[in-house]
Protein backbone atom coordinates (compact mmCIF):
# COMPACT_ATOMS: atom_id res chain seq x y z
CA UNK A 1 0.00 0.00 0.00
CA UNK A 2 1.45 3.81 -0.98
CA UNK A 3 2.25 5.71 2.06
CA UNK A 4 0.11 9.01 1.22
CA UNK A 5 -3.26 7.30 1.81
CA UNK A 6 -2.21 6.13 5.76
CA UNK A 7 -3.61 9.53 7.62
CA UNK A 8 -6.90 9.43 5.34
CA UNK A 9 -7.83 6.07 6.06
CA UNK A 10 -6.83 5.99 9.98
CA UNK A 11 -9.63 9.36 10.33
CA UNK A 12 -11.50 7.18 8.18
CA UNK A 13 -11.61 3.96 10.31
CA UNK A 14 -11.29 6.20 13.21
CA UNK A 15 -14.00 8.48 13.04
CA UNK A 16 -16.25 5.74 11.82
CA UNK A 17 -15.77 3.60 14.83
CA UNK A 18 -16.05 6.65 17.05
CA UNK A 19 -19.53 7.04 15.70
CA UNK A 20 -20.65 3.50 15.81
CA UNK A 21 -20.97 4.03 18.98
CA UNK A 22 -24.55 6.26 18.87
CA UNK A 23 -26.13 2.75 19.56
CA UNK A 24 -29.45 4.53 21.13
CA UNK A 25 -30.11 7.27 18.93
CA UNK A 26 -30.12 5.05 16.44
CA UNK A 27 -32.63 2.52 17.59
CA UNK A 28 -34.73 5.88 17.88
CA UNK A 29 -34.28 6.51 14.65
CA UNK A 30 -34.94 3.45 13.19
CA UNK A 31 -38.59 3.34 15.55
CA UNK A 32 -38.99 6.51 13.60
CA UNK A 33 -38.09 5.42 10.31
CA UNK A 34 -39.77 2.36 10.42
CA UNK A 35 -43.64 4.16 11.27
CA UNK A 36 -42.52 6.73 8.07
CA UNK A 37 -41.51 3.90 5.90
CA UNK A 38 -45.47 2.06 6.71
CA UNK A 39 -47.40 5.75 6.47
CA UNK A 40 -45.78 6.13 2.97
CA UNK A 41 -46.77 2.46 1.91
CA UNK A 42 -49.97 3.04 2.54
CA UNK A 43 -50.38 6.10 1.05
CA UNK A 44 -48.97 5.47 -2.36
CA UNK A 45 -50.73 1.87 -2.14
CA UNK A 46 -53.78 4.14 -1.89
CA UNK A 47 -52.83 6.03 -4.91
CA UNK A 48 -52.08 3.07 -6.36
CA UNK A 49 -55.50 1.49 -5.83
CA UNK A 50 -57.45 3.91 -7.55
CA UNK A 51 -55.29 4.45 -10.81
CA UNK A 52 -56.06 2.61 -13.94
CA UNK A 53 -53.90 4.01 -15.58
CA UNK A 54 -50.15 2.77 -16.34
CA UNK A 55 -47.48 4.58 -14.22
CA UNK A 56 -44.06 5.11 -14.74
CA UNK A 57 -43.55 3.22 -11.40
CA UNK A 58 -45.07 0.06 -10.74
CA UNK A 59 -45.95 -0.50 -6.94
CA UNK A 60 -43.61 -3.72 -7.05
CA UNK A 61 -41.05 -1.15 -8.14
CA UNK A 62 -42.35 1.66 -5.24
CA UNK A 63 -41.87 -1.20 -2.21
CA UNK A 64 -38.32 -1.82 -2.28
CA UNK A 65 -37.75 2.31 -2.88
CA UNK A 66 -39.27 2.99 0.27
CA UNK A 67 -37.71 0.92 2.10
CA UNK A 68 -34.46 1.36 0.90
CA UNK A 69 -35.38 5.36 1.56
CA UNK A 70 -35.93 4.56 5.30
CA UNK A 71 -33.00 2.69 5.77
CA UNK A 72 -30.16 4.92 4.22
CA UNK A 73 -32.36 8.06 5.55
CA UNK A 74 -29.18 8.92 7.39
CA UNK A 75 -26.98 8.81 3.96
CA UNK A 76 -27.87 11.86 2.82
CA UNK A 77 -26.47 15.12 3.29
CA UNK A 78 -28.76 16.78 6.45
CA UNK A 79 -26.66 17.47 8.88
CA UNK A 80 -22.90 18.96 9.47
CA UNK A 81 -19.79 17.75 12.07
CA UNK A 82 -20.51 19.25 14.65
CA UNK A 83 -16.53 18.62 16.24
CA UNK A 84 -16.16 20.59 12.87
CA UNK A 85 -18.11 23.46 12.73
CA UNK A 86 -17.29 23.94 16.45
CA UNK A 87 -12.96 24.13 15.21
CA UNK A 88 -14.50 26.57 12.68
CA UNK A 89 -16.00 28.76 15.17
CA UNK A 90 -13.78 28.96 18.16
CA UNK A 91 -10.57 29.11 15.64
CA UNK A 92 -9.14 25.67 16.31
CA UNK A 93 -9.49 25.17 12.51
CA UNK A 94 -6.24 26.91 12.35
CA UNK A 95 -4.17 23.47 13.76
CA UNK A 96 -5.90 21.58 10.67
CA UNK A 97 -4.24 24.31 8.42
CA UNK A 98 -1.49 23.28 9.88
CA UNK A 99 -1.41 19.73 9.51
CA UNK A 100 1.25 17.96 6.31
CA UNK A 101 -2.09 16.75 4.79
CA UNK A 102 -4.62 17.58 2.31
CA UNK A 103 -7.13 19.37 3.83
CA UNK A 104 -9.85 18.61 1.21
CA UNK A 105 -9.03 14.84 1.57
CA UNK A 106 -8.46 14.78 4.90
CA UNK A 107 -12.19 16.64 5.64
CA UNK A 108 -12.95 14.36 3.03
CA UNK A 109 -12.28 11.38 4.79
CA UNK A 110 -13.97 12.33 8.54
CA UNK A 111 -16.93 13.40 6.46
CA UNK A 112 -16.94 9.82 4.94
CA UNK A 113 -17.00 8.25 8.39
CA UNK A 114 -20.30 10.92 9.44
CA UNK A 115 -22.09 9.83 6.22
CA UNK A 116 -21.42 5.94 6.28
CA UNK A 117 -21.58 5.03 10.81
CA UNK A 118 -24.62 6.14 11.61
CA UNK A 119 -26.13 4.75 8.12
CA UNK A 120 -24.94 1.64 9.32
CA UNK A 121 -26.13 1.50 12.28
CA UNK A 122 -29.65 2.50 11.05
CA UNK A 123 -29.86 0.50 7.74
CA UNK A 124 -29.42 -3.47 9.52
CA UNK A 125 -32.28 -3.39 11.66
CA UNK A 126 -34.31 -1.52 8.93
CA UNK A 127 -33.66 -4.10 5.80
CA UNK A 128 -33.66 -7.10 8.37
CA UNK A 129 -37.26 -6.22 9.08
CA UNK A 130 -38.29 -5.13 5.56
CA UNK A 131 -37.22 -8.27 4.00
CA UNK A 132 -37.37 -10.69 6.86
CA UNK A 133 -39.78 -9.83 9.61
CA UNK A 134 -42.72 -8.97 7.21
CA UNK A 135 -43.18 -11.88 5.28
CA UNK A 136 -42.44 -14.04 8.67
CA UNK A 137 -46.04 -12.07 9.86
CA UNK A 138 -47.81 -12.27 6.60
CA UNK A 139 -47.35 -8.88 5.20
CA UNK A 140 -45.28 -10.47 1.54
CA UNK A 141 -46.71 -7.29 -0.30
CA UNK A 142 -45.54 -4.84 1.67
CA UNK A 143 -42.18 -6.46 2.08
CA UNK A 144 -38.79 -6.02 0.51
CA UNK A 145 -37.57 -8.26 -2.38
CA UNK A 146 -34.30 -9.15 -3.60
CA UNK A 147 -33.03 -7.25 -6.41
CA UNK A 148 -34.38 -8.87 -9.26
CA UNK A 149 -30.91 -10.25 -10.73
CA UNK A 150 -27.33 -10.60 -9.58
CA UNK A 151 -26.47 -8.29 -12.26
CA UNK A 152 -28.95 -5.71 -10.90
CA UNK A 153 -27.98 -6.62 -7.39
CA UNK A 154 -23.98 -5.93 -7.68
CA UNK A 155 -24.95 -2.65 -10.13
CA UNK A 156 -26.76 -0.95 -7.35
CA UNK A 157 -23.65 -2.01 -4.90
CA UNK A 158 -21.52 0.15 -7.09
CA UNK A 159 -24.33 2.95 -7.76
CA UNK A 160 -24.86 3.45 -3.80
CA UNK A 161 -21.19 3.66 -3.12
CA UNK A 162 -20.89 6.22 -5.58
CA UNK A 163 -24.13 7.74 -4.28
CA UNK A 164 -22.20 7.54 -0.31
CA UNK A 165 -19.05 9.65 -2.49
CA UNK A 166 -21.55 11.92 -3.84
CA UNK A 167 -23.58 13.11 -0.76
CA UNK A 168 -19.93 13.20 1.14
CA UNK A 169 -18.74 15.72 -1.33
CA UNK A 170 -22.22 17.48 -0.96
CA UNK A 171 -21.59 17.54 2.63
CA UNK A 172 -18.28 18.96 2.19
CA UNK A 173 -19.62 21.43 0.17
CA UNK A 174 -22.09 22.48 3.59
CA UNK A 175 -18.77 22.41 5.68
CA UNK A 176 -16.95 25.11 3.52
CA UNK A 177 -19.39 27.36 3.59
CA UNK A 178 -19.35 27.68 6.94
CA UNK A 179 -16.24 29.28 6.60
CA UNK A 180 -17.88 31.70 5.45
CA UNK A 181 -20.87 32.07 7.58
CA UNK A 182 -19.17 31.28 10.58
CA UNK A 183 -22.07 29.83 12.47
CA UNK A 184 -23.75 26.10 11.45
CA UNK A 185 -27.19 28.57 9.96
CA UNK A 186 -26.51 28.81 7.02
CA UNK A 187 -26.49 26.28 3.93
CA UNK A 188 -27.13 23.54 6.38
CA UNK A 189 -30.96 25.16 7.14
CA UNK A 190 -31.70 25.30 3.29
CA UNK A 191 -29.99 22.53 1.36
CA UNK A 192 -31.92 19.41 3.52
CA UNK A 193 -34.76 20.63 1.99
CA UNK A 194 -33.95 20.93 -2.12
CA UNK A 195 -31.73 17.38 -1.29
CA UNK A 196 -35.20 15.81 -0.50
CA UNK A 197 -37.27 16.84 -2.83
CA UNK A 198 -34.45 16.41 -6.06
CA UNK A 199 -33.31 13.28 -4.53
CA UNK A 200 -37.00 11.59 -4.45
CA UNK A 201 -36.92 11.29 -0.83
CA UNK A 202 -40.28 13.18 -0.48
CA UNK A 203 -42.00 11.47 -3.79
CA UNK A 204 -40.02 8.84 -6.25
CA UNK A 205 -38.56 11.23 -8.95
CA UNK A 206 -40.53 9.39 -11.58
CA UNK A 207 -43.97 10.01 -10.15
CA UNK A 208 -43.42 14.02 -10.65
CA UNK A 209 -45.34 15.91 -13.71
CA UNK A 210 -43.74 14.50 -16.74
CA UNK A 211 -42.50 18.37 -18.01
CA UNK A 212 -40.04 18.37 -14.80
CA UNK A 213 -38.69 15.00 -15.73
CA UNK A 214 -35.65 16.82 -17.95
CA UNK A 215 -35.06 19.02 -15.14
CA UNK A 216 -34.61 15.99 -13.06
CA UNK A 217 -32.25 14.46 -15.17
CA UNK A 218 -29.57 16.73 -15.35
CA UNK A 219 -29.37 17.06 -11.58
CA UNK A 220 -26.84 15.47 -8.82
CA UNK A 221 -28.76 14.91 -6.28
CA UNK A 222 -30.56 12.18 -8.36
CA UNK A 223 -27.68 9.95 -7.96
CA UNK A 224 -28.14 9.70 -4.39
CA UNK A 225 -31.76 8.34 -3.92
CA UNK A 226 -33.73 7.68 -7.35
CA UNK A 227 -30.91 6.05 -9.08
CA UNK A 228 -29.70 3.25 -6.99
CA UNK A 229 -32.82 2.95 -5.88
CA UNK A 230 -34.28 2.04 -9.07
CA UNK A 231 -31.39 0.02 -10.40
CA UNK A 232 -31.74 -2.47 -7.29
CA UNK A 233 -35.62 -3.43 -8.46
CA UNK A 234 -34.94 -3.27 -11.84
CA UNK A 235 -37.05 0.27 -12.90
CA UNK A 236 -33.31 1.39 -14.59
CA UNK A 237 -32.67 -1.90 -16.75
CA UNK A 238 -29.11 -3.37 -16.18
CA UNK A 239 -28.20 -2.28 -19.83
CA UNK A 240 -28.86 1.84 -18.99
CA UNK A 241 -27.26 1.79 -15.47
CA UNK A 242 -24.02 2.15 -16.04
CA UNK A 243 -24.91 5.42 -17.98
CA UNK A 244 -26.47 6.36 -14.80
CA UNK A 245 -23.76 5.18 -13.14
CA UNK A 246 -21.35 7.00 -15.11
CA UNK A 247 -22.92 10.07 -15.00
CA UNK A 248 -22.75 9.55 -11.45
CA UNK A 249 -19.32 9.81 -11.31
CA UNK A 250 -19.20 12.91 -13.37
CA UNK A 251 -21.01 14.78 -10.66
CA UNK A 252 -18.86 13.54 -8.19
CA UNK A 253 -15.35 14.69 -9.97
CA UNK A 254 -17.44 18.53 -10.86
CA UNK A 255 -18.80 18.79 -6.83
CA UNK A 256 -15.23 17.86 -5.76
CA UNK A 257 -13.71 20.23 -7.89
CA UNK A 258 -16.04 23.07 -6.87
CA UNK A 259 -15.15 21.84 -3.44
CA UNK A 260 -11.57 22.03 -3.82
CA UNK A 261 -11.85 25.27 -5.36
CA UNK A 262 -13.79 26.97 -2.87
CA UNK A 263 -11.69 25.36 -0.35
CA UNK A 264 -8.70 27.12 -1.62
CA UNK A 265 -10.14 30.35 -1.46
CA UNK A 266 -12.12 30.07 1.81
CA UNK A 267 -8.78 29.28 4.06
CA UNK A 268 -6.44 31.84 1.71
CA UNK A 269 -9.18 34.62 3.45
CA UNK A 270 -9.84 32.98 6.83
CA UNK A 271 -9.99 35.51 9.61
CA UNK A 272 -9.60 32.61 12.77
CA UNK A 273 -11.84 33.05 15.16
CA UNK A 274 -11.28 33.01 19.08
CA UNK A 275 -8.13 33.73 20.90
CA UNK B 1 -54.66 36.91 36.11
CA UNK B 2 -51.19 37.00 37.63
CA UNK B 3 -50.21 33.90 35.96
CA UNK B 4 -51.27 35.16 32.74
CA UNK B 5 -49.53 38.65 33.00
CA UNK B 6 -46.22 36.47 34.06
CA UNK B 7 -46.80 33.61 30.78
CA UNK B 8 -47.24 36.94 28.73
CA UNK B 9 -43.98 38.81 30.08
CA UNK B 10 -42.14 35.31 29.52
CA UNK B 11 -42.80 35.41 25.81
CA UNK B 12 -42.19 38.71 25.06
CA UNK B 13 -39.10 38.68 26.45
CA UNK B 14 -38.45 35.32 24.19
CA UNK B 15 -39.10 37.10 21.50
CA UNK B 16 -36.80 39.71 22.27
CA UNK B 17 -33.91 37.41 22.53
CA UNK B 18 -34.70 35.94 19.43
CA UNK B 19 -35.05 39.07 17.40
CA UNK B 20 -31.48 40.20 18.29
CA UNK B 21 -30.00 37.31 16.02
CA UNK B 22 -32.63 38.46 13.27
CA UNK B 23 -30.49 36.75 10.27
CA UNK B 24 -30.18 33.25 12.53
CA UNK B 25 -33.86 33.79 12.63
CA UNK B 26 -34.60 34.56 9.45
CA UNK B 27 -32.50 31.89 7.93
CA UNK B 28 -34.22 29.33 10.37
CA UNK B 29 -37.48 30.13 9.45
CA UNK B 30 -37.10 30.10 5.66
CA UNK B 31 -35.50 26.59 5.89
CA UNK B 32 -38.81 25.42 8.27
CA UNK B 33 -41.11 26.78 5.35
CA UNK B 34 -38.82 24.97 2.63
CA UNK B 35 -38.23 21.69 4.46
CA UNK B 36 -42.42 21.81 5.22
CA UNK B 37 -43.53 23.19 1.85
CA UNK B 38 -41.78 20.29 0.05
CA UNK B 39 -44.11 18.12 1.63
CA UNK B 40 -46.66 19.88 0.21
CA UNK B 41 -45.15 19.74 -3.33
CA UNK B 42 -44.83 16.15 -2.95
CA UNK B 43 -48.92 15.78 -2.28
CA UNK B 44 -49.85 18.18 -5.36
CA UNK B 45 -47.30 16.28 -7.18
CA UNK B 46 -49.25 12.74 -6.16
CA UNK B 47 -52.38 14.30 -6.97
CA UNK B 48 -50.79 15.14 -10.36
CA UNK B 49 -49.86 11.80 -11.38
CA UNK B 50 -52.62 9.81 -10.00
CA UNK B 51 -55.83 12.18 -10.10
CA UNK B 52 -57.38 11.52 -7.15
CA UNK B 53 -56.99 9.40 -4.01
CA UNK B 54 -60.39 6.98 -3.15
CA UNK B 55 -62.67 9.66 -3.17
CA UNK B 56 -60.23 12.39 -1.57
CA UNK B 57 -59.63 15.29 -4.43
CA UNK B 58 -56.72 17.96 -3.48
CA UNK B 59 -58.66 20.66 -2.06
CA UNK B 60 -59.95 18.28 0.43
CA UNK B 61 -56.35 16.59 1.59
CA UNK B 62 -55.13 20.27 1.31
CA UNK B 63 -57.31 21.17 4.27
CA UNK B 64 -56.55 18.13 6.04
CA UNK B 65 -52.94 18.97 5.55
CA UNK B 66 -53.22 23.00 6.38
CA UNK B 67 -55.17 22.38 9.64
CA UNK B 68 -52.84 19.99 11.46
CA UNK B 69 -49.54 21.67 9.94
CA UNK B 70 -51.54 25.39 11.80
CA UNK B 71 -51.72 23.61 14.64
CA UNK B 72 -48.55 21.35 14.99
CA UNK B 73 -46.47 24.43 14.32
CA UNK B 74 -48.34 26.22 17.61
CA UNK B 75 -48.56 23.66 20.02
CA UNK B 76 -44.49 23.10 18.62
CA UNK B 77 -43.65 26.82 19.35
CA UNK B 78 -45.45 27.11 22.53
CA UNK B 79 -44.20 23.69 24.47
CA UNK B 80 -40.12 24.13 23.61
CA UNK B 81 -39.90 24.04 27.34
CA UNK B 82 -41.03 21.14 27.56
CA UNK B 83 -39.83 19.51 24.57
CA UNK B 84 -36.48 20.24 25.69
CA UNK B 85 -37.35 19.13 28.78
CA UNK B 86 -35.11 16.24 29.52
CA UNK B 87 -31.81 18.05 28.06
CA UNK B 88 -32.08 21.38 29.74
CA UNK B 89 -34.00 20.70 32.82
CA UNK B 90 -33.49 16.99 34.07
CA UNK B 91 -29.97 16.40 32.88
CA UNK B 92 -28.42 19.98 34.05
CA UNK B 93 -30.20 19.54 37.62
CA UNK B 94 -31.46 23.16 36.61
CA UNK B 95 -35.47 21.88 37.18
CA UNK B 96 -34.07 22.32 40.80
CA UNK B 97 -34.78 25.54 40.79
CA UNK B 98 -37.84 25.88 38.69
CA UNK B 99 -39.39 23.49 41.56
CA UNK B 100 -38.12 26.51 44.48
CA UNK B 101 -39.98 29.34 42.56
CA UNK B 102 -43.27 30.12 44.09
CA UNK B 103 -45.18 29.32 40.68
CA UNK B 104 -46.00 26.45 38.90
CA UNK B 105 -43.82 24.34 37.10
CA UNK B 106 -46.11 24.18 34.22
CA UNK B 107 -46.22 28.25 33.88
CA UNK B 108 -42.37 28.01 33.66
CA UNK B 109 -41.92 25.63 31.17
CA UNK B 110 -44.81 27.07 28.99
CA UNK B 111 -42.94 30.39 29.36
CA UNK B 112 -39.43 28.65 28.77
CA UNK B 113 -39.68 29.97 25.01
CA UNK B 114 -42.20 31.08 22.40
CA UNK B 115 -39.75 29.09 19.16
CA UNK B 116 -40.30 31.71 16.71
CA UNK B 117 -38.65 29.96 13.76
CA UNK B 118 -42.05 27.65 13.79
CA UNK B 119 -43.36 30.61 12.34
CA UNK B 120 -41.53 29.06 8.83
CA UNK B 121 -44.21 25.64 8.95
CA UNK B 122 -47.02 28.03 10.23
CA UNK B 123 -46.65 30.34 7.53
CA UNK B 124 -46.70 27.22 4.92
CA UNK B 125 -49.63 25.77 6.44
CA UNK B 126 -51.89 28.90 6.95
CA UNK B 127 -51.24 29.35 3.11
CA UNK B 128 -52.21 25.20 1.92
CA UNK B 129 -55.24 26.20 4.05
CA UNK B 130 -56.25 29.55 2.63
CA UNK B 131 -55.72 28.04 -1.01
CA UNK B 132 -57.78 25.13 0.03
CA UNK B 133 -60.89 26.97 1.76
CA UNK B 134 -61.26 28.98 -1.56
CA UNK B 135 -61.43 25.90 -3.81
CA UNK B 136 -63.47 23.79 -1.94
CA UNK B 137 -67.14 24.09 -2.83
CA UNK B 138 -67.80 24.75 1.15
CA UNK B 139 -70.11 27.72 2.21
CA UNK B 140 -67.88 29.56 4.46
CA UNK B 141 -70.71 30.52 6.88
CA UNK B 142 -69.84 31.01 10.53
CA UNK B 143 -70.35 27.44 12.27
CA UNK B 144 -67.93 25.95 9.59
CA UNK B 145 -65.16 29.01 10.39
CA UNK B 146 -66.09 28.09 14.28
CA UNK B 147 -65.65 24.32 13.82
CA UNK B 148 -62.02 25.40 11.60
CA UNK B 149 -60.79 27.13 14.67
CA UNK B 150 -62.24 24.74 17.04
CA UNK B 151 -60.04 22.08 15.36
CA UNK B 152 -57.19 24.01 15.56
CA UNK B 153 -57.44 24.84 19.13
CA UNK B 154 -58.11 20.96 19.77
CA UNK B 155 -54.85 20.51 17.72
CA UNK B 156 -52.62 22.87 19.32
CA UNK B 157 -53.80 21.05 22.46
CA UNK B 158 -53.65 17.96 21.29
CA UNK B 159 -50.25 17.91 20.49
CA UNK B 160 -48.93 20.13 23.61
CA UNK B 161 -50.40 17.11 25.64
CA UNK B 162 -48.33 15.11 23.88
CA UNK B 163 -45.23 16.86 24.04
CA UNK B 164 -46.09 16.93 27.87
CA UNK B 165 -46.11 13.20 27.75
CA UNK B 166 -42.79 13.11 26.02
CA UNK B 167 -41.18 15.35 29.01
CA UNK B 168 -42.86 13.73 31.53
CA UNK B 169 -40.80 10.15 30.19
CA UNK B 170 -37.64 12.00 30.70
CA UNK B 171 -38.37 11.88 34.62
CA UNK B 172 -36.85 8.33 34.54
CA UNK B 173 -34.92 8.68 31.52
CA UNK B 174 -33.21 11.96 31.91
CA UNK B 175 -32.60 11.94 28.17
CA UNK B 176 -35.52 13.76 26.10
CA UNK B 177 -36.86 10.46 24.06
CA UNK B 178 -36.67 10.63 20.68
CA UNK B 179 -39.11 7.64 20.07
CA UNK B 180 -41.75 10.16 20.87
CA UNK B 181 -41.57 11.26 17.40
CA UNK B 182 -42.90 8.47 15.95
CA UNK B 183 -46.29 9.91 17.71
CA UNK B 184 -45.69 13.73 17.51
CA UNK B 185 -43.87 13.81 14.05
CA UNK B 186 -45.39 10.43 12.58
CA UNK B 187 -49.22 12.13 14.05
CA UNK B 188 -48.44 14.95 12.11
CA UNK B 189 -47.39 13.34 9.07
CA UNK B 190 -50.12 10.62 8.98
CA UNK B 191 -53.27 13.12 9.91
CA UNK B 192 -52.13 15.12 6.60
CA UNK B 193 -53.77 12.56 4.41
CA UNK B 194 -57.54 11.49 5.57
CA UNK B 195 -57.32 8.96 7.92
CA UNK B 196 -59.48 6.62 5.83
CA UNK B 197 -56.67 5.51 3.30
CA UNK B 198 -54.91 3.68 6.04
CA UNK B 199 -54.84 0.39 6.90
CA UNK B 200 -57.39 -0.50 9.97
CA UNK B 201 -55.35 -1.02 12.89
CA UNK B 202 -53.28 1.94 12.19
CA UNK B 203 -56.70 4.07 12.31
CA UNK B 204 -57.93 2.55 15.25
CA UNK B 205 -54.53 3.33 17.00
CA UNK B 206 -54.96 7.03 16.24
CA UNK B 207 -58.66 7.30 16.89
CA UNK B 208 -58.68 4.87 20.42
CA UNK B 209 -55.32 5.31 21.98
CA UNK B 210 -53.98 8.28 20.58
CA UNK B 211 -57.07 10.44 19.66
CA UNK B 212 -55.38 12.06 17.00
CA UNK B 213 -58.11 11.61 14.65
CA UNK B 214 -60.44 13.60 16.96
CA UNK B 215 -58.48 16.56 15.77
CA UNK B 216 -58.07 16.07 12.31
CA UNK B 217 -59.90 13.69 10.67
CA UNK B 218 -63.51 13.61 11.95
CA UNK B 219 -64.11 17.44 12.60
CA UNK B 220 -62.67 18.19 8.99
CA UNK B 221 -65.03 15.70 7.78
CA UNK B 222 -67.88 17.47 9.37
CA UNK B 223 -66.31 21.12 8.03
CA UNK B 224 -66.30 19.88 4.57
CA UNK B 225 -69.67 18.68 4.74
CA UNK B 226 -69.78 14.75 3.24
CA UNK B 227 -70.72 11.56 4.40
CA UNK B 228 -67.56 9.99 6.51
CA UNK B 229 -66.83 6.38 4.85
CA UNK B 230 -65.88 5.62 8.19
CA UNK B 231 -69.44 6.57 9.15
CA UNK B 232 -69.06 8.49 12.08
CA UNK B 233 -72.50 10.72 13.09
CA UNK B 234 -72.20 14.42 12.52
CA UNK B 235 -73.13 15.47 15.91
CA UNK B 236 -69.49 13.55 17.31
CA UNK B 237 -67.29 14.95 14.37
CA UNK B 238 -68.83 18.46 15.69
CA UNK B 239 -67.64 17.51 19.23
CA UNK B 240 -64.81 15.61 18.57
CA UNK B 241 -62.08 18.19 18.89
CA UNK B 242 -63.08 18.84 22.51
CA UNK B 243 -61.14 15.43 23.17
CA UNK B 244 -57.75 17.13 22.25
CA UNK B 245 -58.47 19.87 24.94
CA UNK B 246 -59.37 16.68 27.20
CA UNK B 247 -56.17 15.09 26.17
CA UNK B 248 -54.33 18.28 27.28
CA UNK B 249 -55.87 18.45 30.78
CA UNK B 250 -55.31 14.37 30.97
CA UNK B 251 -51.31 15.00 30.21
CA UNK B 252 -50.90 17.82 32.54
CA UNK B 253 -52.51 16.10 35.53
CA UNK B 254 -50.14 13.33 34.40
CA UNK B 255 -47.17 15.83 34.90
CA UNK B 256 -47.85 16.87 37.92
CA UNK B 257 -47.93 13.15 38.99
CA UNK B 258 -44.29 12.78 37.53
CA UNK B 259 -43.12 15.77 39.19
CA UNK B 260 -43.53 14.42 42.79
CA UNK B 261 -41.16 10.95 40.82
CA UNK B 262 -38.82 13.52 40.35
CA UNK B 263 -35.50 13.08 42.20
CA UNK B 264 -32.27 15.54 41.05
CA UNK B 265 -29.26 14.63 39.14
CA UNK B 266 -27.60 16.34 41.17
CA UNK B 267 -25.54 18.36 38.98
Amino acid sequence: MMQWQRPYLAVLSARYRMLLQYRAAALAGFGTQLFWGAIRLMILAAFYDASTQAQPMSMSDIVPYVWLGQALFAMLPWNVDAELVQKIRDGSVAYELLRPLDLYTFWYARTLALRTAPTTLRCIPMIAFAMLLLPAVGLEDWAMPLPPSLLAGSLFCLSIAMAFLVTTAITMLIHISLLWTISAQGADRVMPAVVMMFSGMVVPLPLLPDWVQPLLVAQPFRGLVDVPFRIYSGNIAPDVASIEILQQVVWLLLLIWLGRRLLARGTQQLVIQGG
Amino acid sequence: MNALRLYWQYLMVSIRAQLQYRGAFLIAALGQFLSTGIEFLGIWALFDRFGHLQDWKLAEVALFYGVVNCAFALADALSTGFDQFGAAYVKTGDFDRILLRPRSTILQLAGHELALRRVGRLAQGMVVLVWAAGSLDVTWNMAHIGLLIFTIIGGICFFFGLIVLQAILSFWTIESLEIMNVLTYGGLESAQYPLSIYHVAFRRFFTLVIPLACISYFPIVGVLGIADPLGSPALFQWLSPSVGVGFLLLALQLWKMGVRHYTSTGS
